[in-house]
């Protein structure tokens, strides 16, 4: 059974915030699950499937499920470190399919910043797994260990930093008209190749941001999409993949999107070439022009060359990807960017991004998320939205 | 490059137990299956390739090959990540050690450095 046209995304909300130390991370779960919502123009009592990832405090969904007294026949916890909530929105998709729920609500809300996590810091996520007792003593922060891909894709390839840098500057291209940016000014190649390394060949504005924040989607099944005032955004293929350290059989130039990907397009019925705007996952520079390559955007290697001289920029390029700023420029709540790429890809396929990044005529979106380390145990999720 | 804190393992794992009891003593041990003839890394007791449980050690050459790294840009605790490929075959996250210029392709050696909690920890170091 393919999931091709059975569900749409009808609700989508960022949560404005960047700091609220004052808040909870179970309260910003449920605004933006009051935010999506008042989007979609449904209420708490039409929810009845719920989806939620490692970010949620507690049990997960028993958890939050409880705190926001939500009556629901369908879960899933499903946990792909911050590609999960694209993995939700294909099991939502599925459930509603098979029957199991008519409106799921997925979210995710953290307080990165306020909490002073950071991706020069050892990741502490849930409890230890089997390899932690192997890895741990090499302190493998997140940007040691994506700045590893980065070194080896030049290595093998001639990726150059300034490449790189082209992903930055798209990205602040598109912040400056985000007010909720925290890094709203427009940078230069130049700025990101002179800013201080963080861990080679990764520097401080090869990063994203740390913030604190959120979002939601509700995703539905037709007849109820279609009883909405909303534009219609439709699921129209998705794919995951997690890649692993093979057992020693390492190889850091592709990523699960090489999987996932191509998954999702074939159940979508679509090609790269067609799509109008995409969603990358961009906890760094490299994740990005790795996904670019293995999603089929360019062939593997030519990553560099496709990002530079402004081709991910709105208006300028041949594909315009995170409009909002993303997570490069604009937010990464829990430091996890999957579900803030599903919004903004909702906003443009409704021709309610902001008119300066607004795509024209954009119909078709693909949408991207790399959770986990890049370098070693990964989760990759793809969604194929339409607007109908 | 000098690694000034080694967090110490939890070593709990059975397998692992094994491992950095044989560490203490110098040996740096590396896990083979004998039905699929295959090294693997990190070391379980199913073999992540065949799935047969016929795994068992065997005593590792300790010569490595540096397939990606990176050194973090701190003053006060730099430290250079590595992935490096072993000559029994399997790649493994590790630390490179005593190291001015670290390149991809490098030759390096095991060396063992103790962690906080005293556990001997595999890193690798340029072969002089
Ligand atoms: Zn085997």
């Amino acid at each position: 059974m393919s999931i091709k046209g059975q569900a749409y995304i009808v609700g989508a909300f960022e949560h404005p915030t960047r700091m609220a130390p004052e808040k909870s991370s179970p309260q910003l779960h449920a605004e933006v699950a009051r935010g999506a919502l008042a989007d979609a123009g449904l209420s708490k009592d039409d929810i009845d499937g719920y989806f939620c990832a490692g970010d949620a405090a507690g049990l997960g969904p028993l958890s939050m499920i409880d705190y926001m007294n939500l009556k629901v026949r369908h879960a899933d916890s499903t946990e792909f470190g911050g590609s999960s909530y694209l993995a939700h929105v294909s099991h939502a998709a599925q459930a509603i399919a098979a029957g199991k729920c008519n409106v799921a609500l997925v979210t995710l809300a953290g307080r990165a910043r306020s909490e002073g996590r950071s991706g020069t810091k050892p990741r502490v996520v849930g409890s230890p797994g089997p390899e932690a007792v192997w890895d741990s003593p090499f302190r493998p922060a997140t940007i040691n260990m994506y700045a590893m891909c980065a070194r080896r894709h030049m290595h093998e390839f001639g990726t150059t930093s300034e490449q790189l840098a082209w992903i930055k500057v798209a990205a602040s291209q598109h912040a400056q008209y985000n007010p909720n940016a925290m890094l709203p000014k427009v940078v230069t190649v130049d700025e990101v190749i002179n800013s201080p390394f963080v861990s080679d060949p990764l520097h401080r504005l090869d990063c994203c941001v740390v913030s604190d924040g959120g979002g939601a989607v509700i995703v539905t099944r037709p007849e109820i999409a279609r009883s909405l005032k909303r534009p219609l955004v439709k699921v129209l293929g998705a794919g995951e993949a997690i890649k692993g350290t093979g057992g020693g059989d390492i190889d850091l130039t592709y990523c699960g999107a090489k999987v996932s990907g191509p998954i999702a397009f074939a159940e979508a019925g679509v090609k790269p070439a067609d799509i109008k705007y995409a969603g990358i996952y961009d906890s760094f520079t490299i994740t990005v022009l790795m996904q670019l390559e293995d999603m089929g955007f360019c062939a593997k290697g030519e990553g560099g060359k496709f990002v530079a001289d402004g081709n991910l920029i709105s208006g300028v390029g041949k594909l315009p990807f995170n409009t909002d700023g993303g997570s490069l420029c604009s937010s990464h709540p829990s430091n996890r960017g999957g579900m803030t790429k599903i919004v903004e890809a909702v906003r443009q396929l409704r021709g309610e991004a902001h008119p300066a990044v607004q795509v024209k005529n954009c119909n078709l979106a693909a949408v991207n998320g790399i959770g986990g380390m890049l370098a070693a145990r990964h989760g990759s999720a793809t969604l194929i939205l339409e607007r109908e | 490059m000098t690694t000034s804190t080694i967090p110490g393992p939890d070593v709990n794992d059975p397998i692992a137990k094994e491992f950095y009891a044989a560490a203490a003593t110098g040996k740096f041990l590396v896990r083979k299956c004998t039905a699929c003839t295959r090294a693997h890394w990190y070391p379980r007791a199913v073999c992540p390739f065949c799935f047969s449980d016929k795994t068992e050690w065997a005593e590792g050459s300790g010569k490595a090959r540096i397939y990606s790294h990176s050194t973090m840009a701190s003053k006060a605790d730099p430290f250079t990540i590595a992935y490096v490929t072993l000559a029994e075959g399997p790649t493994m996250l590790t630390h490179i050690v005593d190291a001015g210029e670290v390149h991809i392709g490098m030759d390096v050696a095991l060396t063992f450095r103790q962690a906080d909690n005293g556990v001997a920890i595999p890193m690798f170091a340029p072969v002089k």
